[in-house]
């Protein structure tokens, strides 16, 4: 059963930037994106154990801090080496200026 | 001082020392960083095509003049200067374009990146697949014996072979062999170690692509039976690389191995402005590792922001040699003896733990 999750504020993260969510010992990550739209991932770049919200967010493109990977935060879809795993990426929706993610 | 060498360094990727390295949690370990507020690494971070394309610009008209230079003079002395400068400009400066493209810092539009990615990986006789992945693997495990496979200059030191590198020589008798064997589709298990299988076969489609290019330059040479053709294209890897090896060998020679707080591995040093050009302010190379997500044009400002962090930049390459030198003597000795720079009053204290397990002797 997927249960809902408040994340964060709405305000908590900038436009066109990422923030890091951990709760049941799973680390994820917040996306707002430069239309104001919210996403959610995982928080690990699958290519190695590296924070992706330490990474920058360019349009729907977050790059990893490490390597440089770069996967779409909304799709998940790796965009090219050095990943080739897409990222798990997870529902998002806003409830009275809350971020709630959708965790299975 | 510690100075009995305890084992001998394995440095293949795929032997002791690489077990060693991640049954001990030095393979892909959480690196040291220095604090920087979120909203000035964002700022630090953001990309921009217009430094890159300027000097891509410049970069390519240089080449292209030095070149019409070459053909122009081919024959007679004045070819010379144009040779120094064509060579070290397509030898040397490529290095730099190779890196930054390959991390997708230069530019903010991808396809630029790849582009000049692509080019510099031609230019310096690299495979493009190989080294974007070699690469990665450099900056996981920076100077880790058994992981890193771009250690330059491995202990004890060889220093002929390092002299040598001066020349080319020693790069293009590995880099020509490896690009031959790749493109008959031999893959080593080195390569294997660190190159996922779904990217292998593009590894092979470039060696491929790059031979295809080395005989059409070799068959209009004997067509027109002038030399002049691989002065042009492939050899400048043998007389131009000595910047890229001036500079490049400064990056982590002589400093600590596995460890991981890039402060004792690698090093900082002031350049002047040619050589800045030429190697696009890697110089600032404990910023690159720290934060490899800065461009290039943004290292100076980076530089500012955590030097308080850092053991003091050595001012110049002259004095990073003088330095180096007696720790190259040292280590023909005993091999763990590295250089402990002293870090400024206000940094943080070097990160220990492994540093304190492996490696027992310093010089400060």
């Amino acid at each position: 059963m997927a249960d809902w999750v408040e994340a964060c504020g709405v305000d908590d993260i900038e436009e066109e930037d990422v923030i890091r969510f951990d709760h049941g010992g799973r680390t994820f990550a917040i996306y707002r994106s430069p239309d104001d739209e919210y996403f959610a991932t995982d928080g690990f770049c699958t290519h190695e154990k590296a924070h992706l919200a330490d990474g920058l967010v360019m349009d729907d493109i977050i790059e990893c801090p490490k390597h440089n990977g770069r996967f779409n935060y909304k799709t998940g879809v790796a965009k090219g080496a050095p990943v080739c795993v897409n990222l798990a990426t997870y529902p998002v929706k806003v409830e009275a200026g809350k971020v709630m993610i959708q965790i299975s | 001082m510690a100075t009995t060498t305890k084992t001998k360094r394995d440095y293949s990727l795929v032997g002791e020392s690489t077990r060693i390295a991640i049954e001990i949690g030095l393979a892909s370990a959480e690196w040291y960083h220095t604090d920087v507020p979120r909203k000035a690494m964002k700022e630090l971070m953001q990309r921009s095509d217009g430094p890159a394309i300027r000097d891509t610009i410049i970069w390519i008209v240089a080449i292209l003049g030095s070149a019409a230079g070459v053909i122009w003079f081919w024959g007679t002395w004045w070819v010379v200067p144009f040779l120094l400068v064509y060579g070290v400009l397509y030898g040397s400066s490529s290095d730099s374009r190779w890196h930054e493209c390959g991390h997708g810092t230069a530019f903010r539009t991808r396809w630029m990146n790849d582009a000049v990615y692509q080019i510099a990986s031609f230019m310096l006789m690299r495979n493009p697949v190989t080294w974007r992945w070699s690469h990665a693997r450099h900056h996981t495990d920076t100077i880790i014996v058994g992981r890193d496979a771009e250690i330059a200059v491995m202990r004890p030191p060889d220093l002929l072979r390092a002299a040598l590198a001066f020349t080319g020589i020693l790069d293009f008798r590995y880099s020509l062999p490896t690009l031959m064997r790749n493109a008959f589709g031999s893959i080593s298990p080195e390569e294997k170690s660190f190159i996922p299988e779904m990217e292998l076969h593009k590894m092979v489609t470039a060696a491929r692509w790059h031979v295809a290019i080395y005989v059409a330059a070799i068959a209009l040479a004997l067509y027109w039976w002038s030399f002049l053709p691989l002065v042009l294209i492939g050899l400048p890897r043998l007389y131009g690389s000595w910047h890229m090896v001036l500079t490049g060998l400064l990056q982590h020679i002589g400093l600590a191995d596995n460890v991981t707080d890039h402060r004792l591995n690698t090093r900082t040093v002031y350049m002047n402005p040619i050589s800045r050009f030429i190697y696009w302010n890697m110089n600032y190379h404990v910023e690159h590792h720290m934060f490899p997500m800065v461009p290039y044009h943004a290292l100076p400002r980076l530089h500012e922001l955590i030097k308080h962090d850092l053991p003091e930049p050595n001012p110049s390459m002259w004095h990073a040699y003088r330095e180096v030198w007696p720790v190259l003597l040292k280590q023909l000795q005993y091999e763990d003896y590295f250089l402990k720079r002293e870090l400024s009053p206000t940094a943080r204290p070097y990160r220990e733990e492994f540093h304190a397990l492996t490696v027992p002797a310093a010089a400060e």
